[in-house]
């Protein structure tokens, strides 16, 4: 069998198709950061939990309501994406004046609260949720035995972040959006209604991360800690990707899952390192990040 | 104060005693006239779920019991908190709880950092650990307290050999380890090895991965293309769940046998039957063992909601075992009660026969329990079938191998 540094080749195309699913979940979550961050100027740090809220949401809805993954895929990332908005209106509007950090300090404390909520309500075990009748099983791809829902993963990620880019650069929509983070006022002088924007952008960035969580939800243990699990290494795909990017947190998204797939066969204890050193050396020579321009 | 009141308040304290000649004599030897139990556990992190809040009840219901049974004449008070995981939080809650709130015993104390920082201050101090959580031997080699200190429950010698023997002779020979990178999981790793190697088998690597890593599915791949016919899962909690939930959707449980090395009724209710069904590992207690597990059990389930693993059945023994103990001697004193402790065999819906060895291990049977299938379970949180009760002298390090400084210089 043929080798590249000693790892079987076939073995090597197995874990670079994993890195391509972690990947995945990385560039939805990325992305709805990144869309926040480019129209609200907020760091949104209750991402991770709102995730976590997402997948909470899929398996409360088969637990007491009997509604099925299909529906929750859709009907999860809605209820987000409402608790998105509230947070937006109620809390998140009296800060765009401040500095970023308060944005910060806020939503981080928004997420301590949330996970809070949970662990209080079910423990830290997290709750079983088994994959949907059709996605289970799994392909031979001869190389691997790839489960259809990771495949699935790819797709519906990578379908979601394709049309999130083509609904922000390619529609009239999109073109307001833009208009209103470029200069708000002068967007509002055309009578264009800053502010509702803005807010349905809030709510459509978290409910992308409530999306990512129905996707997780068979796929990990449901708890609420999978968010603060996973954020840290979503904010750095951000940063290497570019602050505000959208293009930049997709691919950064997913090449980061691939290179931290090959980590896990090369250097397994370094796995949980090595995006923040790529992270250290992005920032020493691209500060604004592989994709952001400077401002 | 006029003279009067300081006449009636000296009759008082006069008559006080009088009220209760037992009470008077236990007075003096119980300091502060109280005895405090403290838990230390982790309240909110990965390992709330297996001691926290239960481990807490579990010491209630001890003392509840206690007081109903033996009536005492002194004053029982129970604290608890949070020590996040973190040893500093933990040793620091200890001290302040030994200096300035009279505390005489804590327990649980589960992640081995933690403890072992705990056990120093306990040890500094002169008071009493009643270890029921954390796993890591050192508490009864390097760093044994053997007259403060019991390692109460499990340690990962026994975790290790119960299935590293049991697996091993099945004509599974040979394992590949996913091991947590900390000290717990390469301790746990380390002493299966040897288990698996004694009993002819073989070791044909091991990756590790770091604590609570997101996905196992990379590490599990590896484990596979290794060929061996064990996994072996030298981790804990969240980390350990997510790899066997990964394990069967890679179809990994087909052809290898998974050994969960440190996993308890609490993880396999969180996975399910269909996930879990025909893993063995080694287990402390099991709530359907008997008539008395299942009535405690039960009684500790209709507050909890959750059926008790070794931690909480552990920490109510061990509370019980103490309290015991001052009753019998009278007093608080480390030094006696610790004496009477190790005199004293323990039988509860815990432990049978259980005893506290010279170097602190409490030695007890442990149980290796295979999952069932679900289509085998009767009832909730019907989950194991128990294959071997593995008895306490050979569940645990021998004293001979013991690396105890104070006892082997007796």
């Amino acid at each position: 069998m043929t080798e590249i540094f000693g790892v079987p080749i076939q073995a090597l195309f197995g874990q670079l198709m994993l890195g391509l699913v972690n990947g995945s979940f990385y560039a939805v979550l990325s992305l709805g950061l990144a869309v926040i961050f480019g129209m609200l100027n907020i760091i949104n740090f209750a991402h991770g939990a709102l995730y976590m809220t997402g997948a909470m949401l899929a398996w409360i809805g088969l637990e007491y309501l009997g509604i099925g993954y299909w529906w929750m895929l859709v009907l999860a990332p809605i209820c987000v994406g409402i608790i998105g908005i509230a947070i937006e209106r109620l809390m998140l509007q009296w800060l765009y004046k401040l500095d970023h950090l308060y944005g910060l300090l806020l939503t981080f404390g928004l997420a301590l609260m949330i996970e809070g909520l949970f662990r209080d309500l079910y423990g830290v075990a997290g709750q079983p949720y088994s994959i949907p009748e059709e996605l289970s099983g799994a392909f031979n791809l001869g190389f691997m035995f790839l489960p259809k829902y990771r495949a699935w993963v790819v797709v519906a990620s990578l379908s979601v972040c394709l049309a999130t880019w083509y609904l922000i650069e390619k529609t009239r929509l999109g073109a307001y959006l833009r208009a209103a983070t470029e200069n708000p006022k002068l967007t509002q002088a055309f009578g264009i209604n800053v502010p509702l924007m803005v807010m349905l952008t809030y709510g459509f960035g978290v409910g992308l991360a409530g999306f990512a969580g129905v996707l997780a939800a068979p796929a990990t243990q449901i708890g609420p800690l999978m968010g603060s699990n996973l954020i840290i290494i979503v904010f750095a795909v951000v940063v290497i990707g570019g602050m505000g990017s959208i293009l930049g947190s997709v691919v950064t998204g997913l090449g980061l899952g691939i290179i931290e797939g090959m980590t896990k066969v090369f250097w397994p204890e370094a796995s949980a390192t090595v995006v923040f050193m790529i992270m250290a050396v992005v920032l020493m020579i691209r500060p604004a990040g592989l994709f952001g321009r400077e401002k | 104060m006029t003279k009067r009141k300081l006449l009636a308040l000296a009759i008082s304290a006069l008559l006080l005693p009088a009220a209760g000649s037992a009470m008077a004599q236990a007075k003096g030897k119980i300091s502060g006239d109280v005895v405090k139990v403290a838990v230390l556990t982790d309240m909110s992190g990965v390992y709330s779920d297996l001691g926290g809040k239960g481990s807490v009840l579990a010491a209630e219901m001890a003392i509840e019991d206690f007081k109903a049974q033996f009536k005492p004449k002194f004053k029982i008070e129970l604290v608890s908190a949070d020590h996040q995981n973190k040893a500093d939080v933990g040793s620091n809650k200890v001290r302040e709880w030994y200096d300035t709130q009279g505390v005489d015993m804590v327990t649980d104390v589960l992640n081995s950092g933690v403890a072992i920082a705990v056990a120093k201050v306990t040890t500094e101090k002169n008071k009493i650990m009643l270890n029921t959580g954390a796993a890591s031997t050192r508490l009864t080699n390097e760093d044994c307290a053997p007259n403060n200190v019991v390692h109460y429950v499990y340690d990962t010698y026994a975790l290790a050999n119960g299935p590293g023997k049991a697996v091993t002779k099945q004509g599974k020979d040979t394992w590949f380890f996913l091991t947590a990178d900390y000290a717990f999981g390469h301790s746990l790793e380390k002493d299966t090895m040897e288990a698996v190697k004694a009993n002819g088998g073989k070791v044909l690597g091991a990756v590790r991965h770091p604590l609570n890593a997101s996905d196992f599915s990379s590490f599990l791949l590896q484990a596979q293309a290794s060929k061996a016919k064990v996994i072996g899962l030298a981790n804990a909690g969240g980390d350990t769940i997510n790899s066997i939930k990964a394990a069967n959707e890679f179809g990994i449980t087909k052809g290898q046998t998974l050994v969960g090395l440190l996993t308890t009724v609490v993880d396999i209710h969180a996975l399910g039957l269909q996930t879990t069904q025909g893993m063995m590992f080694t287990e402390g207690f099991y709530w359907n063992l008997n008539k008395e597990t299942r009535e405690f059990s039960r009684r500790f389930f209709s507050k909890h909601k959750k059926m008790p693993n070794m931690l909480p059945a552990g920490t109510y023994s061990a509370v019980m075992h103490y309290l015991k103990a001052v009753q019998a001697t009278g007093t608080d004193d480390t030094a006696a009660v610790m004496k009477q402790m190790k005199a004293t065999p323990i039988n509860d819906p815990f432990a049978k026969g259980g005893r506290i060895r010279e170097d602190g291990r409490m030695i007890h049977d442990m149980y290796l329990v295979e999952v069932k299938k679900p289509a085998e379970s009767k009832e909730p949180w019907d989950y194991y079938h128990v294959k071997q009760v593995i008895p306490g002298d050979q569940a645990f390090q021998p004293m001979s191998a013991s690396r105890c400084a104070a006892v082997a210089k007796k």
